[in-house]
């Protein structure tokens, strides 16, 4: 048999037919669902009359824009959701999955949390699996070895009706990372700078597989934030083969397989790797010793840059339509070219979303916050665990106290200010040095203008005011 | 879905260039739970600022065909978008060139997309201002009462799907054979794979 690439192994294992033209039905094995791209699909199916056909593949739970305030009142009552819209599509999503059977953790279950957070941390994602949800972010799974990609409302009635999609078989990109990362440069540096290297656009139809010993050594969470920002390069999905740090991540999770069926299950996930000799498409080699701790100065992702480096000039880039969107991006960041970075001074702080939210992004924060506390340029620093189990475990480690003597506010799991759906947003003219994957236009808030940087990163740029190198802290 | 052979009517002329999906319906209509009524948000930063636009015009009330520039539906892949303009009562857009995610979520939604060359887009600006507009799918033509006639290409599948009112959902199930015997020999092969979260299927 011809040597196979990691994604085509899966894509194989999950093909129900192949059309004339290369079109494939593929098979779903797990479905993520969230009240803000769901409520339409599940009105097709009534109207419809149809119904979903795997409840036991789904997995519900509210997460976009859910408030991060307190969800209970003192006396265990449910709080009401002040935005009327956001609290209708909750409980269109309470509806809905009670009428078509699906499991649900509702905004107030411990388990409740961001999707990509929640997937993994249950076992509900597995290596392997085809994930999809309906959300760009869900290449994110792709951290545990699962080809899992973002799909539309359409999308998302078609699988809850047939559990399977209609595709076409994707180019494969490798992304091979040589050497070792440096002292205090995390996974979210490491994908930023990638994305730097390849562009939003550079993987364009593929999905795209990282590759190396970083990768290896690499831990579950850390896997889980490279995997997440694959789109930001323009890949469907990403991938990173399972290994023993994988399946020790998922044992005794509740649903992942247990005993027997453990057994069963890593030895096929084993074979789950690029053979020898697989070719790939595309492919991009990395230096890591190269990479810095590393922040965004534009509205793309791609405008990614070393801390140590200055605001590019425009005239710098050879692409005349780069050049515009390069000074576009300037006059709404508010930066002039040849400023240091490190000289950009921040105004809010966000550690949370689906790329870092988990326990370990948590653990980088509190170590550079410890005994230390937020500058006083720092008007809004919010913390937002990215389920309730991260919340719980860092509040048993008592990370959640050093937050909040850092003078940052500690909240309740979800979205957040990644995407600003909730009243978690950033104001219009302020900078925010955030821990999510979207720089663009008004994510994070009309006029709002963001710094992607890692959780070590954000809590430097708390502690001093500016856009910091977090080793000049931490020793 | 609505089959869709022949569309005779008003077509509203709004031939600017890249018309963006934030254009035909903002962001802050996304928090809605139901595709119907978001005609009302539909072209809103139009609406608001231009007094003599044509969604507002009586004329072009309830018109099923809308005119647009290069490019229409590009930006985000909100499906939205499509929901907006059936709510709208729009069920074909002639333009130039369309982004592709606009093109798929508009064929999922039953309404056809249809590219002509800009002088033929100018041309039929100018007739729909005072004129109805014909489209023959099954021709694959678009006609005016001036004896105007354009013909467009369309994929062979979208055109079948949507001269019969299939859609994508409706055209999986009817293969519900082949989805089930690959349930069977999963559920054979990988029985810890199958289980999920453990609810009663
Ligand atoms: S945190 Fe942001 S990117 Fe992740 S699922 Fe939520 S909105 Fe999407």
């Amino acid at each position: 048999m011809k040597p196979r690439t990691l994604y085509e192994k899966i894509w194989d294992a999950h093909v129900v037919e192949r059309r004339d033209d290369g079109t494939c039905l593929i098979f779903i094995d797990r479905h993520l669902v969230h009240e803000v791209t769901s409520p339409q699909a599940f009105e097709a199916l009534r109207l419809a009359d149809r119904k979903v056909r795997r409840p036991e593949l789904t997995l519900a739970v509210p997460d976009h824009n859910v408030p991060t305030t307190p969800r209970l009142a003192p006396d265990g009552t449910r709080l009401p959701i002040e935005d009327p819209q956001s609290a209708q599509q909750l409980a269109a999503l309470e509806r809905n999955v009670a009428e078509f059977g699906i499991r649900y953790f509702g905004a107030t279950a411990r388990e409740q949390g961001i999707v990509h957070v929640v997937g993994p941390e249950q076992g509900f994602s597995l290596p392997g699996t085809t994930i999809v949800c309906g959300d760009s972010h869900t290449a994110c799974h792709g951290g545990i070895g699962a080809l899992a990609f973002g799909i539309g409302t359409s999308e998302v009635e078609h699988v809850l009706a047939t559990q399977t999609l209609l595709l076409k078989p994707s180019k494969t990109m490798e992304v091979r990372v040589e050497g070792d990362l440096g002292p205090g440069v995390a996974p979210k540096d490491l994908i930023l700078h990638i994305i730097g290297v390849i562009g939003t656009a550079g993987g364009t139809g593929h999905v795209i597989e990282y590759r190396g010993k970083v990768f290896e050594e690499m831990s579950v969470e850390g896997r889980l934030t490279v995997s997440n920002m694959s789109i930001e390069g323009g890949a469907r999905a990403g991938l990173i083969a399972p290994d023993e740090a994988t399946f020790a991540y998922l044992k005794g999770r509740p649903f992942a397989p247990q005993g027997e069926e453990w057994e069963q299950a890593i030895a096929y996930w084993r074979m789950l790797r690029t053979d020898d000799g697989a070719a790939f498409d595309t492919s991009v080699a990395i230096d890591a010793t190269e990479i810095e701790p590393t922040v965004t100065w534009g509205t793309s992702p791609e405008d990614a840059i070393a801390i140590s480096g200055s605001v590019p000039d425009p005239a710098s880039f050879a692409d005349p339509s780069k050049q515009d969107a390069a000074r576009a991006s300037l006059d709404y960041m508010g930066l002039t070219p040849g400023t240091p970075m490190r000289e950009v001074e921040i105004e809010n702080v966000f550690i949370g979303s689906c790329t870092n939210s988990r326990i370990e992004d948590l653990r980088a924060a509190a170590e550079v916050l410890r005994g230390r506390t937020k500058h006083d340029r720092i008007k809004w620093g919010i913390v937002v665990p990215g389920s309730g189990l991260v919340k719980a475990q860092a509040e048993a480690e008592g990370l959640d106290k050093v937050f909040t003597e850092a003078g940052l506010e500690w909240r309740e799991p979800g979205c957040s200010a990644c995407l600003g759906m909730n009243p978690d947003k950033v104001p219009a003219g302020e900078r925010c040095a955030s821990t999510s994957n979207r720089n663009f236009v008004g994510r994070q808030g009309p006029g709002s203008r963001t710094h992607l940087v890692s959780p070590a990163m954000a809590a430097a740029a708390a502690v001093t005011g500016t856009l910091t190198d977090v080793r000049e802290l931490v020793r | 879905m609505q089959a869709l052979r022949e569309v005779e009517g008003r077509a509203i002329p709004f031939g600017r260039k890249n018309i963006d999906t934030d254009l035909i319906i903002p962001a802050r209509w996304l928090k809605t739970i139901s595709r119907e009524g978001l005609g009302q948000g539909a072209f809103e930063a139009v609406r608001t600022t231009e007094p003599d636009n044509p969604f507002d015009s009586e004329e072009f009330a309830g018109a099923p065909i809308l005119i647009a520039g290069d490019n229409f539906g590009c930006g985000s892949s909100r499906e939205h978008a499509a929901w907006a303009l059936l709510d709208l009562g729009i069920c074909v857009v002639i333009a130039p060139s369309f982004s592709d995610i606009f093109a798929g979520n508009a064929f999922k939604n039953g309404i056809l997309t249809v590219a002509l060359p800009q002088e033929a887009i100018d041309r039929l600006l100018e007739v729909a201002a005072t004129d109805p507009i014909s489209i023959d799918l099954e021709a694959q033509s678009v006609t005016t009462p001036f004896q105007d006639r354009f013909s467009f290409d369309i994929d062979p599948f979208r055109k079948h799907c949507l001269l019969e009112g299939l859609d994508e959902v409706g055209l999986t199930l009817s293969r519900d054979d082949a989805i089930s015997s690959y349930e069977n020999s999963l559920a054979a092969e990988k029985p810890w794979l199958t289980r999920g979260t453990g609810v009663a299927a």
